[in-house]
């Protein structure tokens, strides 16, 4: 194998499917819960700090024979905002993308203001993006700031 | 949303401010009119607020509705541990518009998904007081004669005031300048300085709070400064009496200038300023009445 081939010696290669590469090793267990993973009848491999020359530790997921949407997989970028993910199809990459963040995030994230009715009601939170550049969300209900570091997921 | 509500002053245009305040300068010319005879609104305090109530009661009465509701979440079920969507149901099944008072924020944009009627945020805990910052533009156009271009001063508390916060969001339709006058522990944030910078909205900031530099203002919004927002009692203490307007530190003031306060006052304004033609906070209270009836109506879809 050549030298470019060196991840996938890491874990084993997929016939059909996703994997989702290039998140950083502290966030995988959080995508993995973001896209109900653990409830998956699907053959997952999860790698857990591999190694990688971006980001240091990487985590990277192979899901076989499950495809993803434009709005499941952007759903990540709020976790892990630079993660790639590759639609395989019988052992080779036809599709490559980039998570990018949703202008409306539903139900994802915990609003940090206690005082917050989404924190006292039983109802879904709802965030828009403030400002791509900076990383900032605003709570639709208590209008709130929140930068992505500081976010807590449900 | 399902209905048109009143949640937010960031949720309002430059036409739609102007176009409120158009109609409540209708109402403060007349402000008995039957137009909603035979229409209910709900009052619903979940939080006391006896100022804000009978303001929006008295808009609501003058206006020919009936008012049901109640003052206090004691006396609602809310104490039986009834979720605010269930509260608001089964109100909106009875009336046709709601005035709501909550202690947590984000409560009125949250009801107003869940209500079958408008709502009309009352206040929502430390986020927003919408009607108070239309009484607060109503008072300055009326006082100024525009809304446009005009120095603003504000006075103690910035970091936790909600009205200061608000007006300075609903004042960027209309190039203002402002001073912000603070000690350094209730400074303006540095969410709303940003927020200035982009809007490129001018401002300077000071804890000096003297003749010199309130001598330029055309409006001093002046807010309590409060002991439970000091985490060091003795620095409060100390900066206490800084924020207080006198009548002696208005004698070379502009002839224009007003001195705002959304009340309740404690000693932040000295009694010898109330004789003074530029105290303003009163009439301003006032003018909550006429803001409110044109909020009431224009939730409803009615043009004056």
């Amino acid at each position: 194998m050549s030298e470019n081939n060196k991840p996938a010696l890491q874990v084993s290669a997929l016939c059909n499917g996703t994997v989702i590469d290039h998140i950083p090793a502290d966030k995988l267990f959080a995508v993995v819960n973001l896209l109900d993973i653990p409830t998956m009848g699907n053959n997952v491999t999860i790698g857990y700090n591999l190694e990688s020359k971006k980001l240091g530790k990487k985590g990277l997921i192979k899901i076989s024979d499950r495809f993803f949407t434009d709005d499941e997989v952007n759903k990540i970028s709020v976790v892990a905002p630079n993660v790639v993910l590759n639609t395989i199809r019988n052992y080779n990459v036809v599709e490559k993308r980039e998570v990018k963040m949703p202008d409306e995030i539903h139900n994802i994230i915990k609003c940090n203001n206690l005082n917050c009715i989404t924190n006292n009601e039983p109802m879904s939170t709802h965030f828009y993006v403030a400002n791509r550049d900076t990383h900032t969300l605003k709570c639709r209900y208590c209008e709130k700031e929140v930068s992505l570091d500081d976010i807590k997921l449900l | 949303m399902k209905s048109k509500s009143f949640v937010s002053i960031n949720d309002l245009s430059r036409e739609k401010i102007l176009a409120l305040l158009d109609t409540a300068e209708k109402f403060e010319e007349n402000p008995n009119r039957d137009i909603l005879k035979g229409k209910i609104v709900g009052s619903l305090f979940f939080e006391p607020s006896t100022r804000t109530r009978l303001s929006f009661e008295t808009a609501a009465n003058r206006l020919g509705a009936s008012v049901i509701g109640f003052s206090d979440a004691a006396t609602s079920s809310a104490t039986k541990g009834e979720t605010l969507k269930d509260t608001i149901m089964m109100v909106s099944s009875y009336a046709d518009v709601i005035a709501m008072r909550h202690k947590l924020e984000g409560a009125a944009r949250y009801a107003s998904e869940v209500s079958q009627v408008p709502i009309i945020n009352a206040g929502d805990g430390a986020n927003q007081h919408p009607s108070q910052t239309m009484l607060d533009l109503y008072s300055i156009k009326k006082t100024q004669g525009t809304l446009e271009g005009l120095k603003i001063h504000l006075v103690g508390d910035l970091k936790y005031g909600r009205t200061v916060h608000s007006l300075l969001h609903a004042m960027r339709h209309f190039n203002p300048t402002f001073c912000f006058i603070s000690p350094d522990e209730l400074r303006m944030p540095e969410e709303y300085r940003l927020f200035c910078d982009k809007n490129n909205i001018p401002y300077t900031e000071t804890t000096e709070f003297n003749e010199e530099v309130i001598a330029d203002a055309d409006i001093i919004y002046m807010t309590r400064v409060q002991r439970e927002r000091f985490s060091d009692i003795m620095e409060y203490e100390r900066v206490k009496n800084c924020y207080r307007l006198t009548n002696a530190m208005l004698a070379n003031t502009k002839d224009n200038l007003r001195i705002l306060h959304p009340l309740p006052r404690v000693n932040e304004i000295a009694q010898d300023v109330d004789d003074n033609p530029k105290a303003y906070y009163f009439q301003q209270a006032q003018n909550g009445l006429y803001v409110r009836e044109a909020i009431i109506c224009d939730v409803l879809g009615i043009n004056i």
